[in-house]
């Protein structure tokens, strides 16, 4: 380590600090590379555009919010938040062990979240966007989804239930 | 060239004139009074997810949870924050270039316009028209005067730091070569970053905002309204986070009897936050509808580079720290730590900060993590994380910067130094049991910003960690209640500091000559340039899309407001 006397500009790395530095890069990459597998190779993807819509005129699958089976197995739910009357439409969703669902929500008025329990299910729900994530239930149970955007005074009593059942 | 008599001109004091340190204690007293404030609104909070709701006691006074919530987050987190730092780098200023400011009415009208603009804001806040919480999200509406304020205050900040960058012009003009004074540096690069980052606010309230609660536009988009609302959030956290690294590599090896380990790497770390510090913000907006998993994606590599620039800190500041703790006698692979002045409550506050803050970090780095996010969004894990950072690693290093401050200040000593110390682990002690508690709840997927106290899905095993939020909140109340009565004592007592006896800024020299730091660590241009470039890279195409595909009619206000 060069002490005060030295003449020379340097940007003066102590040894220690370098492999502090090396460690940290590696670090940092190893950590770059996880979230890259998992999410591009493994599918543990985030939200990304999926249609813009009128929330004040919203129309089509939106008109009757709910369940849709696709295709054996394969189910679509379309599901609105409403700071209206603080609730999810519909409130309750049932779906057999096994089932793969697409979930599709928005707004009809202010932003809400919409987090699925137990689930990496979660989404910011905007009015005029259309959030979009798919989850596959391989356990029987009671999954809670709940509000987790403030919207006004009954935002924590705003949540519904997904109930997945034995076939 | 002939060894430089190193040092001896740095620890001179400079004689900083009475109105001076008058203008820096207004800065204070403002924050100080906006903590009180917001900090009762703190308990209020905690005890509600602990089962004990107060809030219909103070019915008459404030309506709800929410609008203490908003009292609490603006307060403390964009009021106490904004004044200390702008107050605090207005010394930083005066003593590292050892001038007066170059326009000290300038900065007069900064100060002033964020009076105004607190005021302005705090009516509506008080009035139950603005329970929007601090990040105020489209489409809830606030009333007109609440808006207009944060913009003043912002404003107001932006003034100061053009205060700032013309005595630092003035003082260049007379020391062409030498190199800028490390905690003035730090200053100005935060305020630098600060006039760059709040762009994406400003342009949110004055384009649509503004315009929108006055009536002049139908709605909003606010899917783009969070774009530019993070543009600038992100940033706010390195902003609340860069004057306490100023005071943790400028000024605290100097009250632990060290020097600072490596002035050029403390200069590279400071630069790259003015360069990684904006175009990460998508990082906030990873369950996002419309912005595309792609940027997403490239903002969360673009933040795990901003967290190089932290672990340069954190050797840097260690290194320092255990320096000047084996000139005291400490000993041992970690021994030495006990070596450290322990009895000084500044010290004992900004160490016990900068040790909760490496949990902070940590948390921070899962957060950024992109698919690992889908986990914690808008759970109680993200408050949990932030009251590491700006209600830990920024308040309690400014609680330990107030402790040498206001008697510098006041010229008065501090009001029981053993209090200061003891208030500084209770804050430790609070948060410690408060964030690890709001980590937990969130991981068990408790929602944040949720009066959980009457939320109809709790379950059982949330139940003893919710009574942990409580007993944390309680003890971080009964710990800021302590450190406002010892900083409001100190300033009332009527005693003072005899002759001999003046408080020193402690000033921090670095172990090797600053004027041997690379001169490229001293050239703003080329990093300017780079910071802007990068932004446009990291946010062009993507704001040029939003913006392109602007939707007003989406987000046109509630006709009955929700709160």
């Amino acid at each position: 380590m060069s002490e005060p006397g030295a003449s020379k500009e340097t940007l003066h790395i102590d040894p220690y600090e370098k492999n502090w530095m090396r460690i940290s890069i590696v670090l940092l990459i190893v950590f770059a590379a996880a979230v890259t597998i998992a999410g591009f190779a493994l599918g543990f993807q985030v939200p990304s555009p999926e249609e813009r819509v009128d929330p004040n005129n919203l129309s089509g699958p939106w008109l009757s919010p709910g369940l849709r089976e696709l295709s054996p197995g394969v189910y679509e739910a379309y599901i609105i938040g409403d700071a209206a009357t603080w609730q999810f439409d519909p409130r309750d969703i049932e779906v057999p062990v096994g089932s793969t669902v697409t979930f599709y929500v928005t707004s009809r008025d202010i932003q809400h979240g919409f987090k699925l329990q137990d689930t990496n299910i979660n989404m910011q729900i905007l009015p005029g966007q259309v959030s979009k994530l798919t989850y596959t239930f391989d356990q029987v149970g009671e999954y809670p989804y709940i509000c987790t955007e403030y919207c006004g005074t009954g935002h924590a009593f705003m949540f519904g239930s997904l109930t997945v059942v034995e076939k | 060239m002939a060894t430089r008599e190193y040092g001896s001109d740095r620890l001179a004091t400079y004689p900083v004139t009475k109105t001076d340190k008058r203008f820096i204690g207004a800065h204070i007293l403002v924050a100080v009074i906006a903590l009180s404030i917001g900090t009762l609104f703190g308990p209020l909070q905690a005890f509600e997810l602990a089962g004990i709701d107060l809030y219909p006691y103070l019915e008459p006074v404030f309506k709800s949870y929410y609008q203490g919530l908003t009292i609490h987050g603006v307060l403390n987190a964009l009021v106490w924050t904004t004044f200390f730092i702008t107050g605090f780098f207005t010394l930083t200023i005066i003593i590292g270039f050892k001038r007066g400011l170059r326009y000290p009415k300038l900065n007069r009208v900064g100060f002033w316009t964020m009076v105004v603009g607190l005021v302005m804001a705090a009516v509506p806040i008080l009035l139950d028209e603005a329970s929007v919480l601090y990040t105020f999200y489209p489409p809830l509406q606030a009333n007109w005067a609440f808006y207009t304020g944060l913009t003043l205050v912002v404003v107001g900040s932006w003034i100061e730091g053009y205060g700032f960058f013309f005595t630092y012009r003035a003082w260049r003009k007379d020391n062409p070569s030498t190199r800028t004074p490390f905690i003035a540096f730090g200053s100005l690069l935060t305020m630098a970053m600060w006039q760059i980052a709040t762009l994406g606010i400003a342009v949110e309230i004055l384009t649509m905002l503004l315009p929108w609660s006055l009536g002049i536009i139908e709605g909003t988009d606010p899917q783009l309204a969070r774009t530019y609302f993070w543009f600038t959030g992100h940033p706010l956290v390195y902003f609340w986070l860069l004057p306490a690294y100023v005071s943790w590599y400028g000024m605290l090896p100097r009250q632990a009897g060290g020097k600072l380990f490596s002035d050029s790497l403390a200069r590279l770390a400071f630069w790259l936050f003015l360069l990684l510090s904006v175009p990460l913000g998508f990082h906030h907006q990873f369950v996002d509808p419309g912005v595309p998993a792609g940027w997403k994606y490239l903002h969360a590599v673009l933040t795990y580079s901003v967290f190089f620039p932290s672990m340069l800190t954190a050797f840097t500041v260690i290194a320092s720290l255990e320096r000047a703790a084996r000139n005291r006698g400490g000993k041992g692979l970690i021994g030495w730590v006990r070596a450290l002045p322990w009895d000084n409550g500044s010290v004992t506050a900004q160490l016990l900060a900068g040790i909760l803050f490496m949990f902070g970090g940590l948390g921070g780095l899962i957060n950024a993590s992109y698919n690992v996010n889908l986990v914690v969004h808008n759970t109680t894990w993200v408050p949990g994380h932030f009251h590491l950072t700006v209600a830990t690693a920024t308040t309690l290093s400014f609680m330990g910067i107030s402790y040498w401050l206001v008697p510098w200040i006041t010229g008065k000593p501090l009001w029981k130094p053993r209090l200061a110390v003891i208030q500084a682990w209770t804050w430790f002690i609070g948060m410690l049991i408060f964030s690890n508690a709001m980590h937990v709840l969130g991981l068990l997927g408790a929602p944040r910003r949720t009066p959980l106290g009457v939320a109809p899905y709790v379950p059982e095993e949330w139940t003893g960690h919710l009574l942990r939020v409580g007993l944390g909140g309680a003890i971080l109340f009964v710990s800021a209640v302590m450190y406002v009565w010892i900083v409001a004592r100190t300033a009332w007592r009527k005693d003072r500091l005899g002759s001999g006896e003046e408080i020193e800024v402690p000033v921090a020299e670095s172990i090797q000559d600053p004027q041997l730091t690379p001169r490229w660590l001293d050239r703003w241009v080329p990093w300017l340039i780079g910071t802007v470039v990068l932004i446009l890279i990291a946010y062009g195409p993507q704001l040029i899309d939003q913006i392109a595909n602007i939707d007003l009619g989406s987000g046109q206000a509630p006709a009955i407001r929700p709160w």
